[in-house]
């Protein structure tokens, strides 16, 4: 039982769920993070190990060779106990994106890559064409790609035809906090797809992550909603109890909505 | 060509003199970079770390140095 420093229990047994397997890995969190944004890197640990996310993800950069400050993320990061999921981000061309995975699997931890190909740099909305033409070459060297991409269910087929071990949706854009703006395409890509849906990108707070996992999908990842929060470890527990609430919420089915009461207690019994 | 002759090579992004006779592996010693942790790509082909001792550095190259940062 992992109980947080509020005394909430966030406990999910074999019996409450499965774990969340991406191309046979097993995890146990349906959490997500990233490393970005953090002020301290101390807060970042803090906050992922607050949060029980398992995969988190790195981005690719050059070394700063002037040293003007320690950014190596695996100073702080044991390897050994997350699942590094190293991302494309910043990547405009399916080229760039190819060339930053193969770079990230160099580095020789695993063959996953987030792959995210922005086709706009206001909204940071992905280039879908560009992301299904680099899944498909990554895919067919071997790696196991998990898309970033937007709400549109045909894409997301495509994603999966050309061998994605996880298509990614987004919520909302790239660091809004906006949440889960279509609730509706979210649920028709998790009902039409066999490879894990996960949630990415534009959560916002403990309700969004609890929305987004009632919607039935397999996952959120998240990082502003946490890096950006007043007091990120506190988010990380809120984060992590919300993503089990709706996830059990989801397994549980709720019950029908109806727009007249119903009283709970007994109408017969009544004294006169 | 002697050993204390000087090559320009651009090194992440930038303009760099550096001594002729350099190998990956002498490169990223000099520069004070631990090999474990960085990627090392050398006219845009990435190398395996067991390459870093055989691959020469020559006028020109261009070198990028990379590792991971925090990202979402």
């Amino acid at each position: 039982m992992t109980t947080t420093d509020l005394g909430v229990t966030a406990e999910v047994t074999k019996e409450l769920d499965s774990p969340l397997e991406i191309a046979g890995v097993k995890f146990t969190s349906r959490l997500i993070v990233g490393t970005g944004k953090y002020t301290t890197n101390q807060i970042m640990i803090d906050a992922i190990r607050a949060s029980g996310a398992e995969m988190v993800t790195v981005a690719v950069r050059r070394v700063d060779l002037d040293r003007t400050k320690e950014e190596a993320i695996l100073h702080h990061l044991n390897p050994e106990e997350f699942f590094l999921l190293a991302n494309t981000a910043g990547c405009h061309t399916a080229d760039d994106a190819i060339r930053y995975a193969r770079l990230a699997r160099a580095a020789g931890f695993n063959e996953f890559v987030k792959l995210e190909v922005i086709g706009d740099d206001e909204t940071l909305l992905p280039d879908v064409q560009a992301t299904i033409e680099a899944a498909q070459i990554l895919a067919d060297e071997g790696f196991k790609v998990m898309a970033y991409t937007n709400d549109d269910l045909i894409t997301a087929l495509r994603l999966e035809d050309v061998g994605c071990v996880a298509v990614m949706p987004l919520a909302s854009p790239i660091g809004s906090g906006l949440g889960v703006v279509n609730p509706y395409f979210i649920r028709e890509i998790k009902r039409r797809l066999e490879v894990p849906v996960i949630v990415d990108a534009g959560v916002g707070t403990a309700s969004d992550a609890c929305l987004t996992m009632e919607q039935g999908v397999d996952g959120v990842l998240m990082n502003t909603a946490l890096a950006a929060a007043e007091d990120p470890v506190r988010m990380a527990h809120a984060m992590k109890t919300a993503t089990i609430a709706g996830r059990l919420a989801f397994l549980a089915g709720r019950m029908k909505s109806r727009e007249i009461a119903v009283p709970s207690s007994p109408k017969v019994g009544m004294l006169d | 060509m002697s050993s204390t002759e000087q090559i320009q090579v651009r090194l992440n992004g930038k303009d760099r003199d550096i001594t002729f006779g350099h190998t990956v592996q002498s490169l990223l010693e000099a520069i004070e970079i631990n090999p474990l942790a960085v990627v090392v790509e050398v006219n845009r082909e990435i190398l395996n770390r067991d390459q870093y001792s055989d691959v020469g550095i020559h006028e020109g190259d261009t070198i990028e140095v990379v590792h991971f940062v925090g990202g979402g």
